[in-house]
C-alpha cells in the first residue's frame, strides 16, 4: 500500500498495518508521541487497533523537550 | 502592507501563549513590538538566574513570577499591546477556557509531555485552531536544519531533533531563532485574511 507519513509518500509491502506495526517497521521508539490518521487523532492505548490501509495520511510527531 | 496596515490588522488580534520561558517570552515580545493588540500569557513558574541565557527577563527579575513579569516588560517596549497574564500551572482543561478565544495558540512550554498535552487538549476541543509549537532547538550551530512544516492546523517549527540534555543545554541563539519563528507563522496566518 501507498500512504503519506509525515508528508512524504511511503510504500508499504503489506496491504494493511497498525500504527503499532508501522512505529516497528520505522523503527519509532520514540517515548512521547502525537500520532494522527487523515486528521483523526490516535492515543497510545488504540495503536494496537487503529489500522492505516492505502492512501491514508499519517502524522507521527516526535516530541522532544526544550523551550 | 506597509507597517500602519500591518498594525491596524493586528491591534484587533488575540495570541495566545502557553508558556513564558524562552520560546514564549521572546515570542510574546516580537508579536508585541509589530503590534498585536492583545496577548493572553501563562506560566506557574519562577524566574532564576538560569533562566536569564535565553529568556527575556532581566537580572532583577529573578525571584519573581515569569508570566508577571514578562507583562511588565511587554509594557514597557508597547504599552499599546493588551497583555492578560495567567500565574498558573497549564492543565486539560484550563488551556481550554484561557485560550479558547485566541486566533492563534503558542505551544511554549520545554516538556515534551505538555507539548504533547496541548496538541491533544486543542485537537479535541478547539480544533481547526491553528496551533504554532516549538520543537528541537538545544544546542548551538546548525541554523540551517530549523525549518517550519505544517500538518493540518498545527505548525511546527525547530529542527525536530535536539532536544534539551546536560550536554546540548538551550542558549538564546537557537531557542530565538525558533521563538522568533513562531511569531512569524503567527503573523503569517494573522495577515493571511
Amino acid at each position: 500500500m501507498k500512504i503519506t507519513l509525515n508528508n512524504r509518500s511511503e510504500i508499504f509491502k503489506e496491504n494493511n498495518l497498525t500504527i503499532s506495526e508501522i512505529l516497528k517497521i520505522k523503527n519509532y521508539t520514540f517515548k512521547m508521541m502525537v500520532i494522527k490518521i487523515n486528521g483523526k487523532l490516535i492515543r497510545k492505548p488504540e495503536y494496537n487497533s487503529a489500522t492505516v490501509v492505502e492512501g491514508d495520511n499519517v502524522q507521527i510527531l516526535h516530541l522532544i523537550s526544550g523551550g | 502592507m506597509n507597517f500602519n496596515q500591518i498594525k491596524n490588522k493586528l491591534k484587533n488580534k488575540t495570541v495566545g501563549i502557553a508558556g513564558c520561558g524562552g520560546l514564549g517570552s521572546n515570542c510574546a515580545v516580537a508579536l508585541a513590538r509589530v503590534g498585536v493588540g492583545n496577548l493572553i500569557i501563562s506560566d506557574f513558574d519562577i524566574i532564576e538566574e538560569s533562566n536569564l541565557n535565553r529568556q527575556y527577563f532581566f537580572h532583577h527579575q529573578i525571584g519573581s513570577y515569569k508570566a508577571i513579569s514578562l507583562q511588565e516588560n511587554i509594557a514597557l517596549i508597547n504599552p499599546n499591546t493588551y497583555v492578560e497574564s495567567h500565574n498558573i500551572k497549564l492543565d486539560s482543561e484550563n488551556i481550554i477556557t484561557i485560550f479558547k478565544d485566541c486566533d492563534v495558540i503558542v505551544e511554549a512550554f520545554d516538556r515534551a509531555e505538555m507539548k504533547q498535552l496541548i496538541i491533544e487538549t486543542t485537537h479535541e476541543n478547539l480544533p481547526n485552531k491553528p496551533i504554532v509549537i516549538g520543537l528541537g532547538m538545544a544546542g548551538w550551530g546548525n541554523s540551517n536544519i530549523i525549518n517550519v512544516r505544517q500538518s493540518d492546523n498545527l505548525f511546527i517549527c525547530g529542527d525536530e531533533v535536539n532536544e534539551v540534555s546536560e550536554d546540548l543545554p538551550p542558549l538564546a541563539p537557537r531557542v530565538g531563532i525558533v521563538a522568533n519563528m513562531q511569531a512569524n507563522v503567527v503573523l503569517e496566518i494573522l495577515l493571511k485574511d
